[in-house]
């Protein structure tokens, strides 16, 4: 409670620093709209149609980038973390592709794919694969030799230990590597939908309230919530890990 | 008596280093053997190559019935953290249908005095117990051979009092035969009904020992007993207590961590 409390009191703190920042000569009025403002316009647009139908976009598609990194990453992860041989083949590969910005992706990305949610959800996947895959093989790394010789003294052969004892035991990590994609999800999708003309999401409505009549209270509600979206995403899986998998 | 196990002529050789050296011997159904030696002289490497972890070098180990189960040392990596005691009671009986699994799981929980942890999961329970759900989960597999590795070494003295007698009571009521690899001489003298004595490494069989004991026995009056006392001090005698080593035990027991290590990961 007294966390809580103090995490409040952070909050409160930093809502003044805005305010006062706002509404001080130092920053021009219209750059930085103070939060009294911009939680104003919030309330507005949570109520608008189009508005909800840009979140909905920008949620859906990253729910779904989710997924396809997760039903990609987690069975490359368990095939490289058990078999050494396809592991050290594809070394040289995934240590190339990982550093990639997946940013720096984009270009490319538009003219594979085109205009529509396929770029941004591609992308994320992209983003999103890596924190799981490696999360998975670390994983099976740590895979105590005595649970498998367990499962192996009770006739459990090499596939029932891969799903018996090698899954169940890896799945804390992995849903930690989960977690961390989602977010990294979250960052691509905004910005893809910022930079590369998609018609609807976070971004898109970020960029069109800047370019168009310049309502910066616009573009910060636009972040604000695209934050909230970031913070239930992280906080869902972390209760979910705690609930499901608490040892 | 007929045989359970039979071992014979049993080698295995890690590299340059011989772990166990040609070692013969038989446990008779319904018989509680003990394996005692000295630390790190191949009594695990013994143990994997009779569960069939690991294929010998030579010779041959031979099981009369269709399987045995094996509770280790260190029941708190043995268990299954994310399945529930009950879970880990059936997890070797995933082939039988569920209301068989239940009861056979049920049964043995109840053996070993655990039938209200059923739901618990096993790091909510203390060590002594962690390490009872792992013997109701061998007991439930109804195993030929019931092979325990140091199965009281990482619990404290009074829990593992009450864990040997728990055993001597639950083979004596159920028939099991078990064979215990132990470097605790008070302790396989006083579960046995033979002592098996190792040399250090490699492991050679030194003597095949009767215990000339009741079969009931007490923690108090059995350690007392003249019987028990004389073999003890036959057993630490064989195995050299209280003599300088002969060779580097500690140098060994870390090759062989190592290429047991090796085995595991390849």
């Amino acid at each position: 409670m007294r966390a809580f409390t103090r995490g409040l009191l952070g909050i409160a703190g930093f809502l003044v620093l805005w305010e006062l920042l706002g509404r001080s000569p130092l920053i021009p009025a219209e750059a930085l709209p103070p939060p009294s403002v911009v939680f104003g316009e919030l309330v507005t647009q949570l109520t608008s149609p189009d508005f909800i139908s840009h979140v909905v976009a920008t949620v859906l598609a990253l729910l779904i980038a989710i997924v396809i990194a997760v039903v990609i990453a987690v069975p490359s992860g368990l095939v490289l973390g058990s078999i050494p041989a396809v592991r050290h083949a594809t070394r040289a590969v995934i240590e190339f592709l990982r550093p990639i910005p997946s940013v720096a992706l984009i270009p490319l990305a538009l003219v594979m794919l085109g205009f529509g949610p396929e770029t941004k959800i591609t992308l994320a996947v992209y983003a999103a694969l890596w924190p799981i895959l490696f999360n998975t093989i670390y994983a099976l790394d740590e895979l105590d030799s005595l649970l498998v010789d367990t499962a192996r003294v009770f006739g459990t052969g090499r596939i029932g230990v891969l799903f018996l004892v090698a899954l169940p035991s890896a799945l804390p990590f992995v849903l930690t590597g989960i977690r961390l994609a989602a977010t990294t999800a979250l960052v691509v999708m905004v910005s893809v939908e910022l930079m590369a003309g998609s018609q609807i999401g976070i971004g898109y409505f970020i960029m069109e309230a800047r370019s168009g009549p310049g309502r910066m209270d616009q573009v910060l509600v636009g972040t604000v919530v695209a934050g909230a979206i970031g913070v239930l995403l992280n906080n869902g899986l972390e209760r979910v890990r705690r609930r499901w998998v608490a040892w | 008596m007929s045989n359970m196990l039979e071992v014979a002529d049993l080698g295995h050789t890690y590299g340059d280093h011989e772990a166990i050296g040609g070692l013969s011997f038989t446990v008779r159904a319904g018989e509680l053997v003990c394996v005692v030696g000295p630390s790190g002289c191949g009594k695990s490497t013994l143990l994997r190559t009779i569960s069939g972890l690991v294929a010998p070098s030579r010779g041959d180990v031979s099981l009369h019935g269709s399987h045995l189960a094996v509770v280790f040392q260190d029941y708190s990596r043995s268990l299954f953290p994310w399945l529930t005691v009950q879970g880990n009671v059936e997890f070797p009986l995933r082939s039988l249908p569920r209301a068989e699994r239940r009861k056979r799981a049920a049964e043995a929980l109840e053996w070993v005095g655990l039938a209200g942890a059923a739901r618990k999961r096993p790091w909510q329970l203390s060590g002594g117990m962690q390490q009872r759900v792992a013997i109701a989960r061998a007991l439930a597999y109804r195993p030929a051979l019931l092979l325990m590795d140091e199965p009281f070494a990482s619990v404290d003295a009074q829990t593992r009092f009450e864990l040997e007698d728990l055993l001597l009571r639950v083979r004596r009521e159920h028939d099991t035969t078990v064979l215990v690899v132990t470097h605790d001489i008070d302790e396989s003298v006083y579960l046995g009904d033979r002592i098996l004595v190792l040399s250090g490494s490699p492991a050679r069989l030194v003597a095949d020992l009767e215990v000339p004991l009741p079969a009931e026995r007490n923690q108090v009056t059995t350690r007392t007993d003249e019987v028990f006392v004389e073999l003890r001090s036959k057993v630490a005698r064989l195995l050299n207590v209280g003599k300088p080593a002969a060779m580097d035990v500690e140098k060994w027991a870390a090759a062989e961590r190592e290429s047991l290590s090796e085995t595991v990961s390849s």
